[in-house]
């Protein structure tokens, strides 16, 4: 697997740039001493980036789980009467500042891990929603008609019919759901939900440039890791028939 | 085989009740391709659907080898009937092997049996098991991918078939070929075909009997040649067209008027015919010549009778007269 995701046709030179980049701002640093002074503050690095990555996979895993349930459960025909005003609400929440939400959460339930969780986890969810609804409504209705007249039942043309031909727009909405996750999991730390960005917005405080650096390149690091491999993933679940990327 | 009857399916609309279907029925015999033939909205597809109970119907019943269809869970009906549409709606998903093996996979046949399947039906539409096996639906053209609907509809042997205007999305040379195809293929397997069509040259064509439709109701069920000879109305004398007798020429063979004869005369010249052709050759050929009556040669250019044109035109004067 790993030798094939490295020849992967469209993922190769944004990352090798980046990589450059990424060399660059290295040596950069080491030359200005910079280096020395993050590397002071290894232990708190490693302990604030696991807690970071809790933060990460608990509120994105139920956002990707509950998201992609109730995006199914919009697009059933027995919702259809509900189904726009509640993409409507969704929509609306969505126009919600993430910094908002945050706030809205520590209102209600305090300060914490759990509040930071609850609103990554809204803000990561509403996304993933849209284009699952979204996706599975746009799978063409003479599919679900030949599904259907071939001896499919329900449960059959959902898994086997209309899920593998609106996998491609969900992918993308979870993609685009988690680089709003990693993106806003630093904030967590102004409701005391801990993560990398007690080393940044201390450090921005303090004015100490290693201390903030200590906690953005880590941030930084994992939002392209994470890009990376949902990108992987919607390269190489998404059957090869309905796959844009690889059809080409 | 199939047997429609007093087959019924209404609609409430904000207008009040619209009747798509009104106390249609039909018999269609075993390995019989019956064509459901009408102008847009007039109940034809809807008939078709509720045979396979994708539309439930408000009253009436069909009979299914003998079996009324309401006494079987429809999604098991379905999967003992073929049914190919207009869109072939094959699974972009997956490859045409895996859409060929969707309903022997529902039915609980291992993948090898599925594999075998699917190559031996790709085989028969004359698309190499080897190079389209596992292509994706993408990868085909239309008339490929239609032959490959045909296939899949085909995958377990269903004794009836349900066609929703099948070659309808085709370019007219497709078409003709892929019907030519489809007409070979059921002389061998013999299918009790239910088929929709709005265009009357491929009715004739394809049918052995011709359902017409107008209006939510069954207008005429007849042969062919019948249908064309005999409109029941001036709705289905206007729907098959001025050029009926035109159109009977093809469902006619030189072997149904010629006059037979036995050798002599090889000498002769002039144009020849074979006993398969059908009249269309035969009458261009009088056109063309300016003569009355041609001389009918076997494959092996043996002289075995003469047509005529009196012949022709006493056979299209009788033929369907009760």
């Amino acid at each position: 697997m790993s030798a094939a995701v490295l020849t992967a046709p469209r993922s190769k030179l944004p990352y090798l740039v980046l990589g450059g980049i990424a060399l660059a701002i290295g040596a950069g640093l080491w030359a200005s001493g910079l280096l020395a002074d993050i590397l002071r503050y290894r232990k708190d690095i490693v302990y604030l980036t696991r807690q970071h990555l809790v933060l990460v996979a608990v509120s994105g895993g139920a956002a990707i789980v509950s998201g992609v349930a109730i995006g199914i459960a919009l697009s059933r025909p027995w919702m259809e009467r509900w189904a726009e005003g509640a993409i409507q609400a969704v929509n609306m929440v969505t126009s919600i500042p993430t910094l908002g939400k945050l706030a809205l959460m520590m209102s209600l339930l305090g300060i914490g891990p759990l509040p930071a969780i609850v609103g990554l986890w809204i803000a990561t969810l509403l996304p993933i929603i849209r284009n699952t609804y979204e996706g599975l409504r746009a799978v063409p209705s003479h599919l679900v008609d030949a599904a259907r007249g071939m001896g499919m039942g329900p449960a059959e043309i959902l898994r086997r019919v209309e899920l593998p031909n609106a996998l491609f727009v969900m992918f993308a909405g979870i993609r685009t759901a988690m680089a709003v996750n990693v993106g806003t999991a630093p904030i967590a730390f102004l409701i005391g939900g801990g993560g990398l960005g007690e080393l940044i917005f201390t450090g921005i405080d303090l004015q100490e440039h290693g201390m903030m650096l200590a906690g953005a390149i880590p941030t930084a690091l994992l939002a392209v890791a994470v890009d990376f491999l949902f990108g992987q993933a919607q390269y190489w679940l998404v059957p090869r028939g309905v796959n844009p990327l690889r059809n080409s | 085989m199939i047997r429609l009857d007093q087959l019924t399916k209404t609609y409430a609309t904000p207008q009040g009740t619209m009747t798509a279907v009104d106390r249609v029925s039909f018999e269609v015999h075993e390995g019989e391709t019956c064509v459901l033939l009408g102008p847009s909205g007039c109940g034809k597809t809807t008939t078709l659907r509720m045979i396979n109970r994708l539309v439930a119907p408000t009253s009436g019943k069909v009979f299914i080898g003998g079996r009324d269809s309401d006494a079987v869970d429809p999604v098991e009906l379905r999967r003992g009937i073929g049914y190919v549409i207009q869109q072939i709606g094959l699974f972009p998903n997956m490859t045409i092997a895996e859409n060929i093996g969707v309903v022997p996979r529902l039915l609980g046949w291992p993948e090898a049996r599925r594999r075998e399947r699917a190559d031996a039906l790709l085989t028969l539409l004359a698309l190499p098991p080897a190079q389209f096996a596992h292509r994706y639906p993408n990868e085909l053209s239309g008339g490929q991918a239609q032959r490959v609907g045909v296939a899949r509809a085909l995958a377990v042997d269903p004794p009836v078939m349900l066609m929703d205007e099948p070659f309808a999305a085709l370019d007219p040379v497709n078409r003709e070929a892929i019907q030519d195809e489809f007409l070979r293929m059921q002389r061998k397997l013999r299918k009790t075909i239910l088929f929709v069509s709005h265009d009357i040259d491929e009715a004739v064509k394809m049918a052995d009997r011709i359902a017409i439709f107008n209006a939510g109701r069954l207008v005429q069920f007849a042969a062919p040649d019948e249908i064309l000879a005999h409109p029941a109305d001036a709705f289905v004398a206007s729907f098959v067209g001025s050029d009926r007798t035109l159109k009977r020429l093809r469902l006619i063979r030189v072997r149904d008027v010629m006059t037979p004869m036995a050798g002599g005369d090889d000498a002769a010249r002039g144009p020849t015919v074979s006993p398969d052709d059908d009249l269309r050759r035969v009458a261009a050929l009088f056109l063309e010549h300016g003569v009355d009556d041609l001389r009918c040669v076997d494959a092996a250019g043996i002289l075995v009778g003469r047509v005529t044109r009196a012949a022709v035109a006493a056979r299209l004067g009788t033929e369907g007269r009760q």
